[in-house]
């Protein structure tokens, strides 16, 4: 006879089979599901509503970033970057340039540098938008995701006016940027700043205190801070687990040592934090790109690059702070006029990994809420 | 047959109640005709007003402001292909969205729109009405069982646990309002007056209100305001509606329990959703705001007469302002429609619309004269302001979905069971203390003489 009155019995029940021996159900959650972000492929092991493993299956986007950088010269294969995290190209074109940049060991020249800064920025501040309305719509408010994007949109006309595209960029060049700055842009931008400063206000008007969402996020998804440095997760997610790392701070690139910003980190590493961290670093972001505004210096936007772009051989590896954590490329140079090996470190899918750990014991329902609050974004995943 | 026909006329009881079946099956047809009108209204009106609250325009296209978009929405869904799964069980399958329509029309027979406006009424009235609508699930479950795949299948067990959890706090709710009924004193804390029996009859219940010349929701305040409080929260939950939405949270469960359904069947799901909504907020009204009452229906004012206009000595002037609301309210989307017309674009292409919005117009405002003419006027009063106070349910529903998060399965369970169901015990034993409390200040007085 089973001991019913013994406590956590019926928590144990259904891993022994001693009592209610109910059926593990598999679900199979995407690649076609609403709340996958893109196309990741979830398989759930389920008792009930408890999730009981996962497994992640990726790769339903996979267009063959790396290889196609082999057959393509440097200047060629810049634009491909902007398709591997599309929310947040700007970044992924910086990291790139960067990374040419050191390989053929030129600088780009400070009026660049922080026309760069000031789209990065922008770019993470559009990011961290699109994170916020989707995350809320995957926990069921509908009304943040019409807010933030109508918000993104003006940072979006800004990008248009800059460099005529509006998603994928293709903003930078590998020695500085290929346009000045439109007649304007400054105040664009200074005005921006105003218009969305009260906005983020708004959002977490609508959020931050609501008794719904706090239930929904607080103590959802759990990761301390051992774990993510174990498993390489970075970005948002490490910070909110109090980890202090942010690459602008600890190797600073693109002249951000001259900018005055903090970095917002969490404590309990829940997915309320994470949404803290990242409404806390638009706020930032906006602090960032209202000193370069002011102090954007006069000058060249290019350093003296060759028309063929052969680096010496070598290899090297940056890396810098996408909006969803430690992007790096690593390049090879067989002295040619392309790369012999480029691989990239997309933080999505390193935080993706960290899917299974976080959802464990959890409901379904957190799940969703996982899967938003890693911010991932699968073209990245997949490349 | 005539005579059989005519009968009625001079009745001020519902046509059940007369035991006319005639007038009753024009009665029902009228009801049905009324909700689905309603949830045609409530559909554009959702869609409206979610979007103006999220910063967009929704359907401008069809008709002026979208006025036509329910009938394109329907006309498509009717010509949609019929797909029923291969592996479904067929038979529940096809019946289950029909059962949900059915369950959530057959509620509204007790529905006392007016004091004689009503198919019928029973002395369990209230009872049927709850038993009715909490029928809705069974058509929830059987539709996520027949569609025999994983999503439904969840969705419509989270449905059935929630319903059940649920229907236990609407009833401790419910009961504090019938309790009331038996407690004659009239105004806010009217005690001491001797009690009754309650009435679970829908009309009856309306009329204890009317007696007691107060609305139940401000009766022993503010005990029957938290009762009313627990209703509203769990008829939201009754009807799955956001922040409750969870057997068909969209982004979890795809669709949850109608993942497999579309075309025809899915809009009867759909059907029986919105009228399952006008059916709980209609016991609402019934039971915590006074019915077909219209607000300060106690207060007449100085008595007045105006030849061919206005021949009831005994009203008051505020009654004649109350009779002349529907009118108001007609003229009012009258002005509406003829305003934005003068505001619509002058492209030529916006021609039809321009044209559409002030027929529409001219419409409200012909029903607005109709509704000033004295026969119609002194016998509209019911019914407009019970459907106005629907209006205002509906509304509400609209503006949770605009605002809040889903909750997850277990905190629901939370809600329901560690919050909901105490305070419901105790607004129940709240009443009856309130109530009784002279007899009970007796006994105790008794008790100390006695020793």
């Amino acid at each position: 006879m089973t001991d019913t009155s013994k406590p956590g019995f019926y928590e144990d029940a259904g891993a022994t089979g001693t009592f209610l021996d109910a059926n593990e159900m598999v679900l199979n959650m995407g690649p076609q599901h609403p709340s996958t972000h893109g196309v990741l492929r979830v398989i759930l092991k389920l008792d009930g509503e408890k999730v009981l493993g996962t497994e992640c299956i990726i790769g339903y986007l996979h267009r063959g970033v790396e290889k196609i950088a082999e057959n393509r010269t440097y200047t060629m294969f810049n634009p491909y970057v902007d398709r591997m995290d599309y929310v947040a190209s700007v970044s992924n074109g910086l990291g790139y340039c960067l990374a040419i940049e050191k390989l053929l060991n030129v600088e780009a020249p400070p009026r660049a540098c922080y026309i760069r800064v000031i789209l990065t920025e922008l770019n993470r501040i559009a990011s961290h938008q699109l994170w916020l309305g989707t995350h809320a719509l995957d926990i069921g408010a509908m009304t943040p995701l019409f807010y933030t994007f109508r918000d993104r949109e003006e940072i979006l006309k800004i990008f248009e006016k800059y460099c005529g595209a509006r998603l994928t960029t293709h903003a930078f060049r590998i020695g500085g940027t290929q346009y000045e700055t439109y007649e304007g842009f400054e105040q664009d931008v200074k005005k921006f700043c105003k218009f969305v400063t009260p906005k983020i206000g708004e959002y977490e008007e609508l959020l931050t205190t609501n008794r719904i969402w706090l239930q929904r996020t607080k103590g959802v998804g759990l990761i301390s801070a051992e774990d993510a440095i174990a498993m390489g997760v970075t970005g948002p997610v490490l910070r909110a687990s109090g980890v202090k790392w942010d690459l602008r701070k600890a190797q600073p690139y693109s002249l951000y040592e001259k900018f005055d910003f903090e970095v917002p980190i969490g404590i309990n590493g829940d997915t309320y934090d994470r949404y803290l961290v990242r409404v806390a670093e638009m706020r930032q972001s906006l602090r960032i790109v209202e000193q370069a505004v002011d102090s954007i210096p006069e000058g060249p936007i290019m350093a003296k690059v060759p028309k063929v772009i052969k680096p010496p051989v070598g290899e090297v590896y940056v890396s810098i702070e996408a909006p969803k954590g430690e992007l790096g490329y690593f390049v090879v140079s067989d002295g040619s006029t392309q790369p012999y090996r480029l691989r990239v470190r997309p933080p999505s899918f390193v935080n993706l990994q960290a899917l299974d750990k976080m959802v464990r014991g959890a409901l379904v329902a957190d799940v969703v809420a996982v899967i938003g609050t890693l911010d991932i974004v699968l073209g990245e995943v997949d490349r | 047959m005539l005579d059989y026909i005519t009968s009625y006329f001079r009745s001020t009881v519902t046509p059940g109640q007369a035991n006319n079946q005639f007038w009753a099956l024009v009665y029902i047809l009228i009801v049905f005709g009324g909700v689905s009108m309603i949830v045609m209204i409530m559909n554009w009106a959702e869609r409206k007003a979610l979007a103006h609250m999220q910063v967009r325009l929704g359907p401008m296209r069809v008709g002026p402001h979208g006025l036509l978009q329910p009938i394109a929405d329907a006309l498509k869904l009717f010509t949609k292909e019929d797909i029923m799964p291969a592996e479904a069980d067929k038979p529940i399958f096809w019946f289950a969205p029909v059962w949900v329509v059915v369950v959530a029309f057959t509620g509204f027979i007790v529905v006392p729109f007016g004091v004689a406006h009503a198919v019928t009424d029973m002395n369990i009235g209230l009872l049927f009405m709850l038993g009715v609508s909490s029928l809705g699930v069974l058509g929830i479950v059987m539709a996520g069982w027949a569609s025999n795949s994983h999503f439904p299948l969840m969705g419509s067990l989270r449905s059935s646990a929630q319903m059940v959890s649920y229907e236990i706090a609407m009833g401790l709710a419910v009961v504090s309002a019938v309790l009331m009924t038996g407690f004659l004193g009239t105004g806010m804390y009217g005690i001491g007056e001797g009690t009754a029996s309650g009435t679970l009859s829908m009309i009856g219940i309306v009329q204890a209100q009317q007696a007691q010349h107060v609305w139940f929701v401000f009766k022993f305040f503010p005990v029957g305001l938290v009762a009313f409080v627990i209703f509203a929260i769990a008829m939201v939950a009754e009807t799955n509606r956001t922040p409750f939405d969870l057997p068909e949270a969209e982004s979890e469960l795809v669709a949850g329990f109608h993942t497999e359904y579309s075309g025809l069947r899915w809009s009867l799901f759909m059907l029986g959703e919105y009228a399952a909504m006008v059916a709980v907020s209609s016991i609402a009204i019934t039971l915590w705001l006074g019915g077909w009452m219209r607000p300060f229906a106690s207060i007449h004012g100085p008595s007045i007469a105006i030849p061919f206009f206005w021949e009831h000595p005994e009203l008051g002037i505020v009654d004649l302002v109350s009779y002349l609301v529907p009118a108001g309210v007609l003229f009012l989307l009258a002005f509406f429609c003829f305003f934005n017309a003068l505001r619509m674009p002058k492209h030529p292409a916006m021609r039809p619309q321009v044209i559409g919005l002030w027929a529409l117009g001219v419409v409200m405002g012909g029903i607005g004269l109709v509704l000033l003419a004295p026969p119609v006027r002194d016998r509209i009063q019911d019914i407009f302001w019970f459907v106005a106070k629907i209006a205002v349910f509906l509304y509400l529903y609209i503006w949770y979905r605009a605002t809040f998060p889903r909750y997850r399965f277990d905190q629901l369970m939370r809600v329901g069971w560690k919050v909901l169901l105490p305070v419901g015990l105790g607004v129940l034993l709240l009443t009856g203390l309130i109530g009784l409390s002279p007899e009970l200040v007796m006994w105790i007085k008794g008790v100390m003489l006695w020793r």
